[in-house]
């Protein structure tokens, strides 16, 4: 049955979560920027949140809580209204074990998740996307040969979230045809955990470059075991993700240009009272409105694991993915030299989501 | 709880409508091509059709239901044609819906049961309706209303029975003097010159109206009331209280031919060889599926921001900003999409011999009427803005 009811638990995440965003994140978002890291401060803040364990069947020392696809969305629209590099960073840990709730055997649920359910912040990486002008994720090069029962990873991964800390890493790679992903522990023999790359916005998340230099796993690395998994819908599951983020960033954009709008004067009244932007404004409100229904959509076939999900997520990634930089890019066009200048968080809202835009599995529902 | 899986009755229920679509195809260009006769009340071979159909049960509580279901009905039954039924049922026209919400209980008994168009726009006005110009003037001898002007883009306005329609009784206090005012068919002094001609959804008859000395009795006027407010007209919202589900509605009726178009142009790049690789990156993909995709994505935001906007109706809450979001978006969704279609196809796309170019013309209206794409803006932004209608023109 159709509909877009939060239920009252839903209401409360968000009200709590749009608070935390604008207490605990807002205000240190500039510095993560300019400073190109985030304070472990907010890592350790969030993990008391417990974003991450409380979704944790009790089995492996977790919260229980049941996990609801939508539910997630509906935070990472609050954490990307914060900011998008810390909503990230924040939920980087969920990305990865989400992909072991959804696809892992057994024996790998005992081994990793466990680890998520302490009071310090830990974090594992995605690492799905690699350097090169056809990159596609669907397609990736590197690759996984048998060798035995075992295999041996060969690749260079790229975009790998907090890879500068992750425990693990889930590398995706080809395998005989098909795609896999495969659990890497980071001190791996032939795995080199590369420096923080340097990229036009998200400044303050660390990402990295993973060579892979014929490392051997055991079959036990491979997620879901001897049958593998369906690799796509851990892609499916981060196009939602994302998409999500990216609705809290393009809520924040606007948000921050109407009232601005209404006190700059320009030809004796206030630009809002002109069509040009007025109009603009309406329009991004439109789109933001358009973007939130469609990452719900997939966020909630996403988790009915609906046969029309890898549609659903592609036409959501595609449609968010322009939008969000169109809102984003009239945000600073509706600011002129102020939207320039880094003294007005709007250039840093930009950057940031011609980053995420571009960029596939960096967070999970 | 959030939810978009329909139900196998809901599904059952929109592949009834869906048929009925494709049965209608058949008589869609001739219909289109004879703008000037009104297509027939019921097609032919209706019954015979209507009976190899599965009649699908009726909505359980687990079923999709309200204004949610008509919006996907309404894509549904607009996906055949835009002005073509089996049947032709009487139901409501815009006039019935000014009517349930501006007449007084006896009103509403006295003419609801007539299918009324509804009467705004002039040959010197359409989208600021302050500016109407036919009057309504009182005869106190006679107690009746003479109303004089001239009405023009009345949809259903050949079939309709009887119309509401905006007349001032004070030019002089703008819009505050707007009132609305029911005229029976066959009232001296109303005419119906004919059918506009028109770029698409020729099949639908609007029409042109003139009043001349029209007299009707003075409870005529919805509501009965007669005073000129002070300060904003609390008559004129009253008149704008129907287009919160119309717009909505109007919407789905655009994004019906859209669907249309997709489908069709799918089906064309399936046999061509086309791949359409839903989840990988853009890169490797051609450039048709690239286009093809992106229509999609439009249009499932846009079916998605109208599905929010009638939700929100169905569960009593307002909906005005979204009403506007959907229409605004719907507008130019189905405009981008059955242009973007005739583009991926090519000539093929502007052929008569195919529907795709009759798609394009008939939802190209969705942008203008119910209140052009323009206007949507100046309410969602005066909405955004916390503005009023002086704040923001």
């Amino acid at each position: 049955m159709i509909s877009f009811g939060l239920t009252e638990e839903q209401e409360l995440i968000r009200d709590t979560l749009k608070e935390f965003a604008s207490e605990a994140m807002r205000p240190i978002a500039r510095d993560c920027d300019e400073n190109g890291e985030i304070p472990q401060d907010f890592l350790d803040t969030i993990w008391e949140l417990g974003l991450t364990s409380t979704q944790i069947p009790s089995e492996y020392g977790g919260g229980g809580e049941e996990r609801s696809t939508v539910t997630n969305a509906i935070v990472l629209e609050e954490l990307g209204y914060g900011d998008v590099a810390l909503a990230l960073a924040a939920t980087a840990p969920n990305a990865f074990v989400n992909a072991i709730l959804d696809h892992g055997t057994e024996d790998q649920k005992k081994a990793l998740l466990p680890l998520f359910t302490t009071d310090e912040f830990h974090t594992a990486s995605l690492a799905v996307l690699e350097h090169g002008p056809l990159a596609d994720p669907a397609q990736p090069s590197t690759k996984a040969e048998p060798k035995g029962d075992d295999f041996v990873l060969s690749g260079r991964k790229s975009w790998v979230v907090l890879g500068d800390r992750a425990s693990h890493f889930l590398v995706v790679a080809r395998n005989n045809g098909g795609i896999d992903a495969f659990i890497v522990p980071a001190d791996a023999d032939g795995l080199t955990v590369g420096e923080p790359e340097k990229n036009v916005g998200l400044r303050g998340l660390t990402t990295v470059t993973l060579d892979l230099e014929r490392v051997e796993v055991g079959p036990e690395a491979r997620l879901g075991g001897s049958d593998g998994c369906d690799v796509r819908a851990i892609l499916d599951n981060a196009r939602g993700a994302n998409s999500a983020i990216l609705v809290g960033a393009c809520r924040g954009i606007l948000e921050f240009c109407v009232p601005y709008t209404k006190e700059r004067i320009a030809f004796d009244e206030p630009i809002s009272k002109k069509q040009s932007i007025a109009f603009r404004m309406a329009e991004m409100h439109m789109e933001t409105e358009a973007m939130r229904w469609m990452t719900w959509k997939t966020a909630s076939h996403a988790g009915q694991g609906h046969p029309q999900t890898t549609r659903q997520a592609h036409l959501t990634k595609q449609y968010v993915a322009e939008k969000s930089v169109w809102i984003a890019d009239n945000g600073i066009q509706i600011f002129g030299g102020h939207g320039f200048i880094r003294e007005y968080p709007v250039e840093m809202w930009f950057r940031n989501v011609r980053t995420l835009s571009v960029l596939e599995a960096m967070a999970g529902l | 709880m959030i939810d978009f899986t329909l139900t196998e009755n809901d599904e059952a229920r929109l592949a009834h409508l869906y048929a009925q679509g494709e049965y209608i195809r058949q008589f869609v260009r001739d219909a289109d091509e004879n703008e000037a006769e009104l297509p027939p009340e019921v097609l032919p071979g209706a019954e015979d059709f209507l009976k190899t159909l599965e009649r699908p049960p009726a909505p359980g509580p687990e079923d999709t239901q309200g204004p949610a279901m008509m919006t996907l009905s309404a894509i549904a039954q607009y996906w055949g044609d835009y002005s073509l039924r089996l049947h032709r049922e009487g139901g409501g026209g815009l006039g019935n819906a000014a009517l349930s919400a501006a007449g007084t209980d006896e009103q509403k008994a006295k003419w609801g049961g007539l299918l009324l168009s509804m009467a705004i726009t002039e040959p010197g006005c359409g989208s600021d309706p302050s500016r109407v110009e036919t009057t309504a003037v009182l005869d106190e001898d006679t107690d009746e209303w003479v109303i004089n002007g001239e009405k023009i883009f009345v949809t259903t306005g050949i079939r309709a029975e009887g119309v509401v329609l905006w007349a001032t009784i004070d030019k002089s206090a703008g819009r505050a003097g707007i009132k609305s005012f029911l005229v029976e068919k066959g009232t001296p002094g109303f005419e119906v010159p004919g059918k506009e001609k028109k770029l698409g959804i020729r099949c639908d008859d609007t029409a042109a109206y003139v009043f001349r000395d029209c007299r009707i009795p003075r409870e005529n006027l919805l509501g009965l009331d007669e005073s000129i407010p002070k300060q904003s007209s609390g008559g004129f919202r009253g008149v704008m209280k129907t287009f919160n589900m119309t717009r909505p509605m109007t919407a789905a009726m655009g994004l019906g031919p859209a669907k249309a178009a997709l489908d069709f142009t799918r089906e064309q790049l399936e046999e061509a060889g086309v791949d359409l690789a839903y989840g990988g990156g853009t890169a490797q993909q051609s450039a048709a599926a690239q286009a093809f995709m992106r229509l999609e994505a439009i249009y499932e935001a846009s079916e998605l921001a109208t599905l929010r906007a009638t939700w929100l109706a169905g569960t009593g809450q307002p909906n005005n900003m979204e009403s506007s979001v959907c229409k605004a978006h719907a507008g130019s969704a189905v405009r981008a999409i059955t242009q973007g279609c005739v583009d991926i196809l090519g000539p093929m796309g502007i052929s008569r011999e195919h529907l795709l170019e009759k798609w394009m013309r008939d939802c190209r209206i969705t942008d203008i009427y119910e209140g052009t794409g323009e206007i949507q803006r100046l309410i969602m932004a005066r909405g955004l803005l916390d503005y009023t209608r002086q704040d923001l023109k």
